[in-house]
Protein backbone atom coordinates (compact mmCIF):
# COMPACT_ATOMS: atom_id res chain seq x y z
CA UNK A 1 0.00 0.00 0.00
CA UNK A 2 2.92 2.30 0.70
CA UNK A 3 4.79 1.00 -2.33
CA UNK A 4 2.57 2.52 -5.07
CA UNK A 5 2.58 5.83 -3.22
CA UNK A 6 6.37 6.01 -3.01
CA UNK A 7 6.79 4.95 -6.65
CA UNK A 8 4.27 7.55 -7.76
CA UNK A 9 5.98 10.25 -5.70
CA UNK A 10 9.43 9.39 -7.14
CA UNK A 11 8.03 9.31 -10.69
CA UNK A 12 6.28 12.64 -10.16
CA UNK A 13 9.46 14.27 -8.85
CA UNK A 14 11.56 12.91 -11.74
CA UNK A 15 8.91 13.99 -14.22
CA UNK A 16 8.53 17.53 -12.89
CA UNK A 17 12.18 18.18 -12.14
CA UNK A 18 13.99 16.29 -14.91
CA UNK A 19 11.65 15.38 -17.81
CA UNK A 20 9.63 18.58 -18.12
CA UNK A 21 12.62 20.92 -18.63
CA UNK A 22 13.96 18.76 -21.47
CA UNK A 23 10.51 18.49 -23.02
CA UNK A 24 10.20 22.28 -22.78
CA UNK A 25 13.39 22.76 -24.82
CA UNK A 26 12.11 20.70 -27.74
CA UNK A 27 8.61 22.19 -27.61
CA UNK A 28 9.95 25.73 -27.68
CA UNK A 29 12.52 24.95 -30.38
CA UNK A 30 9.92 23.46 -32.71
CA UNK A 31 7.13 25.88 -31.77
CA UNK A 32 7.42 27.66 -35.12
CA UNK A 33 7.96 24.52 -37.16
CA UNK A 34 10.89 22.40 -38.28
CA UNK A 35 11.84 24.87 -41.01
CA UNK A 36 12.45 27.68 -38.52
CA UNK A 37 14.38 25.25 -36.30
CA UNK A 38 16.61 24.23 -39.19
CA UNK A 39 17.33 27.79 -40.27
CA UNK A 40 18.05 28.68 -36.64
CA UNK A 41 20.71 26.00 -36.16
CA UNK A 42 22.27 26.75 -39.55
CA UNK A 43 22.49 30.50 -38.91
CA UNK A 44 26.12 31.59 -39.49
CA UNK A 45 26.91 32.47 -35.87
CA UNK A 46 25.37 29.28 -34.52
CA UNK A 47 27.23 27.26 -37.14
CA UNK A 48 30.48 28.93 -36.12
CA UNK A 49 29.69 28.11 -32.48
CA UNK A 50 28.99 24.46 -33.32
CA UNK A 51 32.26 24.24 -35.23
CA UNK A 52 34.27 25.86 -32.41
CA UNK A 53 32.70 23.45 -29.93
CA UNK A 54 33.61 20.45 -32.09
CA UNK A 55 37.12 21.79 -32.64
CA UNK A 56 37.62 22.25 -28.89
CA UNK A 57 36.38 18.72 -28.20
CA UNK A 58 38.66 17.31 -30.92
CA UNK A 59 41.72 19.02 -29.43
CA UNK A 60 40.86 18.20 -25.82
CA UNK A 61 40.03 14.52 -26.38
CA UNK A 62 43.47 13.19 -27.50
CA UNK A 63 45.28 15.26 -24.85
CA UNK A 64 42.92 13.87 -22.21
CA UNK A 65 43.51 10.30 -23.37
CA UNK A 66 47.32 10.62 -23.41
CA UNK A 67 47.37 12.38 -20.03
CA UNK A 68 44.84 9.96 -18.52
CA UNK A 69 46.77 6.89 -19.63
CA UNK A 70 50.11 8.30 -18.48
CA UNK A 71 48.76 9.32 -15.09
CA UNK A 72 46.95 6.01 -14.57
CA UNK A 73 50.06 4.00 -15.56
CA UNK A 74 52.44 5.99 -13.37
CA UNK A 75 50.14 5.98 -10.34
CA UNK A 76 48.93 2.37 -10.62
CA UNK A 77 52.28 0.75 -11.45
CA UNK A 78 54.84 2.71 -9.45
CA UNK A 79 55.34 4.16 -5.99
CA UNK A 80 57.02 7.50 -5.75
CA UNK A 81 57.04 10.38 -3.30
CA UNK A 82 54.07 12.69 -3.78
CA UNK A 83 51.93 9.98 -5.38
CA UNK A 84 48.94 10.65 -3.15
CA UNK A 85 49.29 14.40 -3.60
CA UNK A 86 49.35 13.93 -7.36
CA UNK A 87 46.09 11.98 -7.21
CA UNK A 88 44.43 14.66 -5.11
CA UNK A 89 45.61 17.35 -7.55
CA UNK A 90 44.12 15.40 -10.48
CA UNK A 91 40.77 15.12 -8.67
CA UNK A 92 40.67 18.75 -7.56
CA UNK A 93 39.00 20.12 -10.74
CA UNK A 94 35.83 18.22 -9.75
CA UNK A 95 35.72 20.17 -6.49
CA UNK A 96 36.17 23.62 -8.00
CA UNK A 97 33.26 25.62 -9.35
CA UNK A 98 33.47 26.65 -13.03
CA UNK A 99 33.74 30.40 -12.46
CA UNK A 100 36.50 29.99 -9.90
CA UNK A 101 38.33 27.70 -12.34
CA UNK A 102 38.09 30.24 -15.15
CA UNK A 103 39.29 33.00 -12.82
CA UNK A 104 42.34 30.93 -11.78
CA UNK A 105 43.37 30.63 -15.44
CA UNK A 106 42.87 34.33 -16.06
CA UNK A 107 45.07 35.18 -13.07
CA UNK A 108 48.00 33.15 -14.44
CA UNK A 109 47.62 33.01 -18.20
CA UNK A 110 45.81 36.34 -18.72
CA UNK A 111 47.56 39.54 -19.84
CA UNK A 112 48.11 40.59 -16.20
CA UNK A 113 49.15 37.14 -15.00
CA UNK A 114 52.80 36.10 -14.65
CA UNK A 115 52.78 33.61 -17.55
CA UNK A 116 50.53 35.69 -19.78
CA UNK A 117 52.62 38.84 -19.23
CA UNK A 118 55.85 36.95 -19.97
CA UNK A 119 54.50 35.68 -23.28
CA UNK A 120 53.01 38.99 -24.39
CA UNK A 121 56.23 40.49 -25.84
CA UNK A 122 56.35 37.51 -28.21
CA UNK A 123 52.84 38.26 -29.43
CA UNK A 124 51.43 35.18 -27.75
CA UNK A 125 48.02 35.55 -26.17
CA UNK A 126 46.60 32.58 -24.27
CA UNK A 127 43.26 33.87 -22.97
CA UNK A 128 40.13 35.09 -24.78
CA UNK A 129 40.75 32.79 -27.74
CA UNK A 130 40.73 29.10 -28.68
CA UNK A 131 43.83 28.39 -26.54
CA UNK A 132 42.07 29.71 -23.46
CA UNK A 133 38.94 27.67 -24.17
CA UNK A 134 41.04 24.52 -24.66
CA UNK A 135 43.05 25.14 -21.46
CA UNK A 136 40.00 25.51 -19.19
CA UNK A 137 38.29 22.60 -20.94
CA UNK A 138 41.33 20.47 -20.10
CA UNK A 139 41.05 21.62 -16.49
CA UNK A 140 37.39 20.68 -16.06
CA UNK A 141 37.75 17.32 -17.86
CA UNK A 142 41.15 16.00 -16.75
CA UNK A 143 39.91 13.74 -13.90
CA UNK A 144 37.50 11.68 -16.05
CA UNK A 145 39.86 9.26 -17.87
CA UNK A 146 42.17 8.77 -14.88
CA UNK A 147 39.36 7.97 -12.47
CA UNK A 148 37.94 5.32 -14.84
CA UNK A 149 41.21 3.71 -15.95
CA UNK A 150 43.21 3.80 -12.71
CA UNK A 151 40.96 1.49 -10.61
CA UNK A 152 40.89 -1.10 -13.42
CA UNK A 153 44.67 -0.99 -13.83
CA UNK A 154 45.10 -1.35 -10.08
CA UNK A 155 42.69 -4.30 -9.85
CA UNK A 156 44.10 -6.10 -12.91
CA UNK A 157 47.56 -6.24 -11.37
CA UNK A 158 50.79 -6.42 -13.29
CA UNK A 159 51.52 -10.14 -13.49
CA UNK A 160 50.71 -10.32 -17.21
CA UNK A 161 52.82 -7.25 -17.91
CA UNK A 162 55.77 -8.69 -15.97
CA UNK A 163 55.40 -11.94 -17.92
CA UNK A 164 55.50 -9.99 -21.18
CA UNK A 165 58.59 -8.17 -19.95
CA UNK A 166 60.45 -11.42 -19.20
CA UNK A 167 59.50 -12.64 -22.67
CA UNK A 168 61.36 -9.66 -24.10
CA UNK A 169 58.50 -7.33 -24.98
CA UNK A 170 59.29 -3.64 -25.30
CA UNK A 171 57.41 -1.05 -23.25
CA UNK A 172 55.21 -0.13 -26.18
CA UNK A 173 54.49 -3.81 -26.96
CA UNK A 174 53.51 -4.44 -23.35
CA UNK A 175 51.13 -1.52 -23.45
CA UNK A 176 49.49 -2.29 -26.78
CA UNK A 177 49.21 -6.10 -26.43
CA UNK A 178 48.77 -6.62 -22.69
CA UNK A 179 47.60 -3.46 -20.92
CA UNK A 180 45.43 -1.77 -23.52
CA UNK A 181 42.98 -4.68 -24.10
CA UNK A 182 42.23 -4.65 -20.35
CA UNK A 183 41.42 -0.96 -20.19
CA UNK A 184 39.68 -0.35 -23.53
CA UNK A 185 36.22 -0.01 -22.02
CA UNK A 186 37.06 2.19 -19.03
CA UNK A 187 39.13 4.35 -21.37
CA UNK A 188 36.21 4.71 -23.76
CA UNK A 189 33.85 5.39 -20.86
CA UNK A 190 36.08 8.10 -19.41
CA UNK A 191 36.68 9.63 -22.83
CA UNK A 192 32.94 9.86 -23.51
CA UNK A 193 32.25 11.55 -20.17
CA UNK A 194 35.16 13.96 -20.67
CA UNK A 195 34.06 14.87 -24.18
CA UNK A 196 30.47 15.45 -23.09
CA UNK A 197 31.73 17.76 -20.35
CA UNK A 198 34.08 19.60 -22.73
CA UNK A 199 31.23 20.19 -25.16
CA UNK A 200 28.84 21.42 -22.50
CA UNK A 201 31.11 23.46 -20.22
CA UNK A 202 29.68 26.93 -19.71
CA UNK A 203 30.97 28.79 -16.65
CA UNK A 204 34.72 28.26 -16.97
CA UNK A 205 34.67 28.85 -20.73
CA UNK A 206 32.59 32.01 -20.38
CA UNK A 207 35.30 33.55 -18.17
CA UNK A 208 38.11 33.02 -20.66
CA UNK A 209 36.33 33.06 -24.03
CA UNK A 210 36.31 36.82 -24.58
CA UNK A 211 32.82 36.42 -26.03
CA UNK A 212 33.62 37.58 -29.55
CA UNK A 213 30.56 36.94 -31.71
CA UNK A 214 31.04 34.28 -34.35
CA UNK A 215 34.62 33.70 -33.19
CA UNK A 216 35.08 32.65 -29.56
CA UNK A 217 31.53 31.57 -28.73
CA UNK A 218 31.13 27.87 -28.05
CA UNK A 219 27.63 26.45 -28.40
CA UNK A 220 26.71 26.72 -24.69
CA UNK A 221 27.80 30.39 -24.74
CA UNK A 222 25.96 31.00 -28.01
CA UNK A 223 22.75 29.83 -26.29
CA UNK A 224 23.13 32.55 -23.68
CA UNK A 225 23.95 35.15 -26.33
CA UNK A 226 20.91 34.30 -28.45
CA UNK A 227 18.71 34.21 -25.36
CA UNK A 228 19.87 37.65 -24.23
CA UNK A 229 19.27 38.91 -27.79
CA UNK A 230 15.62 37.84 -27.36
CA UNK A 231 16.19 35.31 -30.14
CA UNK A 232 14.42 32.65 -28.07
CA UNK A 233 13.76 30.26 -30.92
CA UNK A 234 17.42 30.42 -31.93
CA UNK A 235 18.51 29.76 -28.35
CA UNK A 236 16.18 26.79 -27.93
CA UNK A 237 17.15 25.41 -31.34
CA UNK A 238 20.83 25.54 -30.35
CA UNK A 239 19.87 23.94 -27.03
CA UNK A 240 18.25 20.98 -28.82
CA UNK A 241 21.62 20.13 -30.38
CA UNK A 242 23.28 19.94 -26.95
CA UNK A 243 20.29 18.18 -25.38
CA UNK A 244 20.44 15.50 -28.10
CA UNK A 245 24.18 15.09 -27.47
CA UNK A 246 23.44 14.68 -23.76
CA UNK A 247 20.88 11.96 -24.54
CA UNK A 248 23.36 10.19 -26.82
CA UNK A 249 25.97 10.34 -24.04
CA UNK A 250 23.51 8.77 -21.61
CA UNK A 251 22.65 6.01 -24.08
CA UNK A 252 26.35 5.26 -24.77
CA UNK A 253 27.00 5.16 -21.02
CA UNK A 254 24.09 2.82 -20.54
CA UNK A 255 25.30 0.53 -23.33
CA UNK A 256 28.83 0.34 -21.95
CA UNK A 257 27.49 -0.35 -18.47
CA UNK A 258 25.15 -3.04 -19.86
CA UNK A 259 27.83 -4.86 -21.86
CA UNK A 260 30.51 -4.39 -19.24
CA UNK A 261 28.66 -4.55 -15.93
CA UNK A 262 31.89 -4.22 -13.96
CA UNK A 263 32.33 -0.76 -15.44
CA UNK A 264 28.90 0.47 -14.56
CA UNK A 265 29.49 -0.50 -10.96
CA UNK A 266 32.41 1.79 -10.25
CA UNK A 267 30.79 5.04 -11.20
CA UNK B 1 31.13 9.44 -6.47
CA UNK B 2 33.39 10.46 -3.61
CA UNK B 3 35.64 13.34 -4.47
CA UNK B 4 39.20 13.40 -3.17
CA UNK B 5 38.97 9.73 -2.36
CA UNK B 6 41.41 7.51 -4.14
CA UNK B 7 41.55 3.81 -4.96
CA UNK B 8 45.04 3.38 -3.60
CA UNK B 9 44.28 0.40 -1.40
CA UNK B 10 43.90 -1.92 -4.37
CA UNK B 11 47.55 -1.41 -5.27
CA UNK B 12 49.93 -3.88 -3.70
CA UNK B 13 52.80 -2.48 -1.73
CA UNK B 14 56.17 -3.25 -3.27
CA UNK B 15 59.65 -1.92 -3.54
CA UNK B 16 60.42 -1.16 -7.13
CA UNK B 17 58.56 -2.24 -10.23
CA UNK B 18 60.59 -3.64 -13.12
CA UNK B 19 58.02 -2.33 -15.59
CA UNK B 20 59.16 0.41 -17.96
CA UNK B 21 57.70 3.85 -18.56
CA UNK B 22 57.92 5.56 -15.18
CA UNK B 23 60.02 8.43 -16.48
CA UNK B 24 57.89 9.13 -19.54
CA UNK B 25 54.45 8.73 -17.95
CA UNK B 26 55.32 10.55 -14.76
CA UNK B 27 56.96 13.32 -16.77
CA UNK B 28 53.85 13.83 -18.91
CA UNK B 29 51.59 13.66 -15.85
CA UNK B 30 53.57 16.13 -13.75
CA UNK B 31 53.93 18.57 -16.65
CA UNK B 32 50.21 18.45 -17.38
CA UNK B 33 49.14 18.74 -13.75
CA UNK B 34 51.56 21.62 -13.20
CA UNK B 35 50.33 23.62 -16.20
CA UNK B 36 46.63 22.82 -15.99
CA UNK B 37 45.92 22.42 -12.26
CA UNK B 38 48.76 23.59 -10.06
CA UNK B 39 49.73 26.87 -11.75
CA UNK B 40 46.15 28.21 -12.01
CA UNK B 41 45.51 27.33 -8.34
CA UNK B 42 48.80 28.96 -7.38
CA UNK B 43 47.68 32.00 -9.37
CA UNK B 44 44.62 32.39 -7.17
CA UNK B 45 46.74 31.89 -4.05
CA UNK B 46 49.28 34.44 -5.28
CA UNK B 47 46.57 37.02 -6.00
CA UNK B 48 45.08 36.46 -2.54
CA UNK B 49 48.49 36.76 -0.88
CA UNK B 50 49.05 40.11 -2.59
CA UNK B 51 45.68 41.28 -1.39
CA UNK B 52 46.48 41.24 2.32
CA UNK B 53 44.05 40.73 5.16
CA UNK B 54 42.60 44.24 5.40
CA UNK B 55 41.82 44.43 1.66
CA UNK B 56 40.35 40.96 1.80
CA UNK B 57 38.08 41.93 4.68
CA UNK B 58 37.13 45.12 2.86
CA UNK B 59 35.93 43.13 -0.17
CA UNK B 60 34.20 40.50 1.90
CA UNK B 61 32.39 42.94 4.20
CA UNK B 62 30.93 44.80 1.23
CA UNK B 63 27.12 44.72 1.44
CA UNK B 64 26.79 43.34 -2.07
CA UNK B 65 29.29 40.53 -1.44
CA UNK B 66 27.58 39.56 1.79
CA UNK B 67 24.17 39.60 0.10
CA UNK B 68 25.47 37.40 -2.74
CA UNK B 69 26.95 34.92 -0.26
CA UNK B 70 23.72 34.89 1.74
CA UNK B 71 21.60 34.28 -1.37
CA UNK B 72 23.94 31.52 -2.59
CA UNK B 73 24.29 29.70 0.71
CA UNK B 74 20.62 29.82 1.73
CA UNK B 75 19.47 28.66 -1.70
CA UNK B 76 22.09 25.88 -1.71
CA UNK B 77 20.94 24.77 1.76
CA UNK B 78 17.30 24.49 0.73
CA UNK B 79 18.23 22.76 -2.55
CA UNK B 80 20.36 20.29 -0.60
CA UNK B 81 17.52 19.58 1.82
CA UNK B 82 15.16 18.90 -1.09
CA UNK B 83 17.77 16.68 -2.76
CA UNK B 84 18.41 14.81 0.48
CA UNK B 85 14.73 13.91 0.86
CA UNK B 86 13.99 13.17 -2.80
CA UNK B 87 17.39 11.61 -3.40
CA UNK B 88 16.64 9.12 -0.64
CA UNK B 89 13.17 8.50 -2.06
CA UNK B 90 14.43 7.98 -5.62
CA UNK B 91 17.29 5.74 -4.50
CA UNK B 92 14.93 3.67 -2.34
CA UNK B 93 12.35 3.23 -5.09
CA UNK B 94 15.04 2.38 -7.66
CA UNK B 95 16.69 -0.30 -5.51
CA UNK B 96 13.78 -1.87 -3.67
CA UNK B 97 10.89 -1.87 -6.13
CA UNK B 98 10.42 -3.43 -9.57
CA UNK B 99 7.92 -1.57 -11.71
CA UNK B 100 7.46 -0.64 -15.36
CA UNK B 101 9.68 2.31 -16.22
CA UNK B 102 12.26 1.61 -13.53
CA UNK B 103 15.16 1.41 -16.00
CA UNK B 104 14.03 4.66 -17.63
CA UNK B 105 13.81 6.36 -14.23
CA UNK B 106 17.30 5.11 -13.37
CA UNK B 107 18.73 6.53 -16.61
CA UNK B 108 16.83 9.82 -16.15
CA UNK B 109 18.57 10.50 -12.85
CA UNK B 110 21.84 11.06 -14.74
CA UNK B 111 20.32 13.51 -17.20
CA UNK B 112 21.16 16.63 -15.14
CA UNK B 113 24.83 15.53 -15.18
CA UNK B 114 24.79 15.08 -18.94
CA UNK B 115 22.82 18.20 -19.84
CA UNK B 116 25.01 21.30 -20.30
CA UNK B 117 24.17 23.88 -17.64
CA UNK B 118 23.18 26.67 -20.02
CA UNK B 119 20.70 24.29 -21.66
CA UNK B 120 19.31 23.46 -18.24
CA UNK B 121 19.11 27.17 -17.50
CA UNK B 122 16.97 28.19 -20.46
CA UNK B 123 14.87 25.03 -20.08
CA UNK B 124 14.03 25.93 -16.49
CA UNK B 125 13.15 29.52 -17.41
CA UNK B 126 10.88 28.25 -20.18
CA UNK B 127 9.16 26.06 -17.63
CA UNK B 128 8.83 28.48 -14.72
CA UNK B 129 8.29 31.80 -16.51
CA UNK B 130 4.78 33.30 -16.31
CA UNK B 131 3.80 31.70 -19.61
CA UNK B 132 5.60 28.39 -18.95
CA UNK B 133 3.95 25.07 -18.18
CA UNK B 134 4.62 25.25 -14.45
CA UNK B 135 4.88 29.02 -14.13
CA UNK B 136 1.38 29.53 -15.52
CA UNK B 137 0.01 27.11 -12.92
CA UNK B 138 1.77 28.91 -10.08
CA UNK B 139 0.97 32.46 -11.20
CA UNK B 140 -2.73 32.40 -10.14
CA UNK B 141 -1.55 31.30 -6.68
CA UNK B 142 0.64 34.39 -6.51
CA UNK B 143 3.83 32.30 -6.62
CA UNK B 144 6.71 33.45 -8.77
CA UNK B 145 9.65 31.09 -9.23
CA UNK B 146 11.46 32.47 -12.27
CA UNK B 147 13.52 35.61 -11.56
CA UNK B 148 13.32 35.08 -7.81
CA UNK B 149 15.29 33.34 -5.05
CA UNK B 150 13.07 30.27 -5.55
CA UNK B 151 14.27 30.02 -9.13
CA UNK B 152 17.84 29.74 -7.87
CA UNK B 153 16.76 26.87 -5.60
CA UNK B 154 15.01 25.10 -8.50
CA UNK B 155 18.12 25.37 -10.70
CA UNK B 156 20.34 24.06 -7.89
CA UNK B 157 17.98 21.14 -7.23
CA UNK B 158 18.06 20.20 -10.91
CA UNK B 159 21.84 20.27 -11.31
CA UNK B 160 22.72 18.43 -8.12
CA UNK B 161 20.00 15.83 -7.57
CA UNK B 162 22.06 12.98 -9.17
CA UNK B 163 24.74 13.38 -6.47
CA UNK B 164 22.25 12.52 -3.73
CA UNK B 165 20.65 9.59 -5.56
CA UNK B 166 23.93 8.01 -6.68
CA UNK B 167 25.57 8.34 -3.27
CA UNK B 168 22.66 6.72 -1.40
CA UNK B 169 21.78 3.99 -3.95
CA UNK B 170 24.71 1.58 -3.30
CA UNK B 171 24.12 1.66 0.47
CA UNK B 172 20.47 0.66 0.03
CA UNK B 173 21.64 -2.23 -2.14
CA UNK B 174 23.84 -3.41 0.73
CA UNK B 175 21.06 -3.31 3.35
CA UNK B 176 20.04 -6.71 4.66
CA UNK B 177 16.24 -7.05 4.39
CA UNK B 178 16.39 -9.71 7.12
CA UNK B 179 17.22 -6.99 9.66
CA UNK B 180 14.09 -5.08 8.72
CA UNK B 181 12.04 -8.28 8.92
CA UNK B 182 13.52 -8.97 12.37
CA UNK B 183 12.59 -5.49 13.53
CA UNK B 184 9.04 -5.97 12.27
CA UNK B 185 8.64 -9.34 14.06
CA UNK B 186 9.87 -7.69 17.24
CA UNK B 187 6.95 -5.30 16.94
CA UNK B 188 8.63 -2.24 15.49
CA UNK B 189 6.46 0.07 13.44
CA UNK B 190 7.49 1.00 9.91
CA UNK B 191 8.69 4.37 11.16
CA UNK B 192 10.69 2.77 13.99
CA UNK B 193 12.31 0.32 11.55
CA UNK B 194 13.20 3.20 9.26
CA UNK B 195 14.61 5.34 12.08
CA UNK B 196 16.47 2.65 13.99
CA UNK B 197 17.53 0.16 11.31
CA UNK B 198 17.59 1.77 7.87
CA UNK B 199 18.53 5.41 8.39
CA UNK B 200 21.68 4.86 10.47
CA UNK B 201 23.12 2.51 7.84
CA UNK B 202 22.38 4.99 5.06
CA UNK B 203 23.93 7.94 6.90
CA UNK B 204 27.34 7.78 5.16
CA UNK B 205 25.63 7.92 1.78
CA UNK B 206 23.21 10.65 2.78
CA UNK B 207 26.10 12.67 4.17
CA UNK B 208 28.20 12.30 1.03
CA UNK B 209 25.26 12.88 -1.28
CA UNK B 210 24.00 16.00 0.42
CA UNK B 211 27.55 17.29 0.91
CA UNK B 212 28.44 16.96 -2.76
CA UNK B 213 25.05 18.35 -3.70
CA UNK B 214 25.68 21.39 -1.49
CA UNK B 215 29.17 22.00 -2.89
CA UNK B 216 27.89 21.71 -6.44
CA UNK B 217 25.01 24.10 -5.65
CA UNK B 218 27.39 26.66 -4.16
CA UNK B 219 29.38 26.79 -7.38
CA UNK B 220 26.58 26.37 -9.92
CA UNK B 221 26.55 29.18 -12.46
CA UNK B 222 25.12 28.30 -15.88
CA UNK B 223 21.77 26.92 -14.81
CA UNK B 224 21.22 29.62 -12.17
CA UNK B 225 21.94 32.87 -14.03
CA UNK B 226 19.15 32.34 -16.55
CA UNK B 227 16.42 31.85 -13.97
CA UNK B 228 17.71 34.02 -11.11
CA UNK B 229 16.91 37.48 -12.47
CA UNK B 230 20.34 38.54 -11.15
CA UNK B 231 19.18 41.56 -9.17
CA UNK B 232 22.05 42.79 -6.94
CA UNK B 233 21.41 42.25 -3.20
CA UNK B 234 18.40 40.03 -3.98
CA UNK B 235 18.99 37.30 -6.55
CA UNK B 236 22.65 37.70 -7.39
CA UNK B 237 24.72 34.58 -6.67
CA UNK B 238 28.39 34.65 -5.62
CA UNK B 239 29.64 33.13 -8.89
CA UNK B 240 27.92 35.89 -10.87
CA UNK B 241 29.41 38.56 -8.62
CA UNK B 242 32.89 37.12 -9.31
CA UNK B 243 32.11 37.37 -13.01
CA UNK B 244 30.93 40.99 -12.64
CA UNK B 245 34.09 41.98 -10.71
CA UNK B 246 36.15 40.37 -13.49
CA UNK B 247 34.34 42.38 -16.14
CA UNK B 248 35.20 45.49 -14.12
CA UNK B 249 38.85 44.32 -14.06
CA UNK B 250 38.60 44.27 -10.27
CA UNK B 251 40.71 41.09 -10.07
CA UNK B 252 41.50 41.40 -6.34
CA UNK B 253 37.78 41.51 -5.43
CA UNK B 254 37.04 38.58 -7.77
CA UNK B 255 39.92 36.60 -6.26
CA UNK B 256 38.77 37.35 -2.69
CA UNK B 257 35.24 36.06 -3.33
CA UNK B 258 36.51 33.10 -5.36
CA UNK B 259 39.07 32.19 -2.70
CA UNK B 260 36.36 32.23 -0.04
CA UNK B 261 34.05 30.01 -2.09
CA UNK B 262 36.90 27.64 -2.91
CA UNK B 263 38.02 27.38 0.72
CA UNK B 264 34.42 26.72 1.79
CA UNK B 265 34.06 23.91 -0.79
CA UNK B 266 37.37 22.27 0.08
CA UNK B 267 36.75 22.42 3.82
CA UNK B 268 33.33 20.82 3.30
CA UNK B 269 34.74 18.06 1.08
CA UNK B 270 37.48 17.23 3.56
CA UNK B 271 34.95 17.25 6.41
CA UNK B 272 32.68 14.87 4.47
CA UNK B 273 35.58 12.51 3.87
CA UNK B 274 36.58 12.49 7.53
CA UNK B 275 33.01 12.06 8.75
CA UNK B 276 32.41 9.28 6.25
CA UNK B 277 35.48 7.34 7.36
CA UNK B 278 34.38 7.66 11.00
CA UNK B 279 30.84 6.48 10.25
CA UNK B 280 32.11 3.43 8.38
CA UNK B 281 34.51 2.62 11.20
CA UNK B 282 31.73 2.83 13.77
CA UNK B 283 29.75 0.35 11.71
CA UNK B 284 32.55 -2.11 11.36
CA UNK B 285 33.07 -2.06 15.11
CA UNK B 286 29.35 -2.42 15.75
CA UNK B 287 28.80 -5.46 13.55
Amino acid sequence: MRRPLLIALAMLFAFAVIVLPVAAIFTRAFAEGAGVWLSAITAPETRAAIWLTILTALIVLPINIVFGLCAAWAIARFRFPGRRALLILIEIPFAISPIVAGLCFLLVYGAYGPVGAALQPYGLQLMFNLTGIVLVSLFVTCPFVVREVLPVLAVTGEDEERAALTLGASGWQIFSYVTFPNITWPLLYGAILATARAIGEFGAVSVVSGAIRGQTMTLPLQIELLYNDYNTTGAFAAATVLALLALVTLILRGLIAAFHPARGATS
Amino acid sequence: MPILQTPLDAVRRRRRSPLPGLGLTLGVTVTFVTLIVLLPLAGLGWQLAQLGISDYLFVMSDERTLAALRVTITAALLATLVNGVFGLLLAWVLVRYRFPGRAALDALVDLPFALPTSVAGIALVALYAQDGWIGSLLAPLGLQVAYSWWGIVVAMVFTSVPFAVRAIQPLIEELDPAEEAAATTLGASRWQTFRAIILPQLMPGILTGTGLSFVRSLGEFGAVIFIAGNIPYETEIASLLIMIRLDEFDYPAAAAIAGTMLALSLVLLVAINIAQTRLYRRFERGS
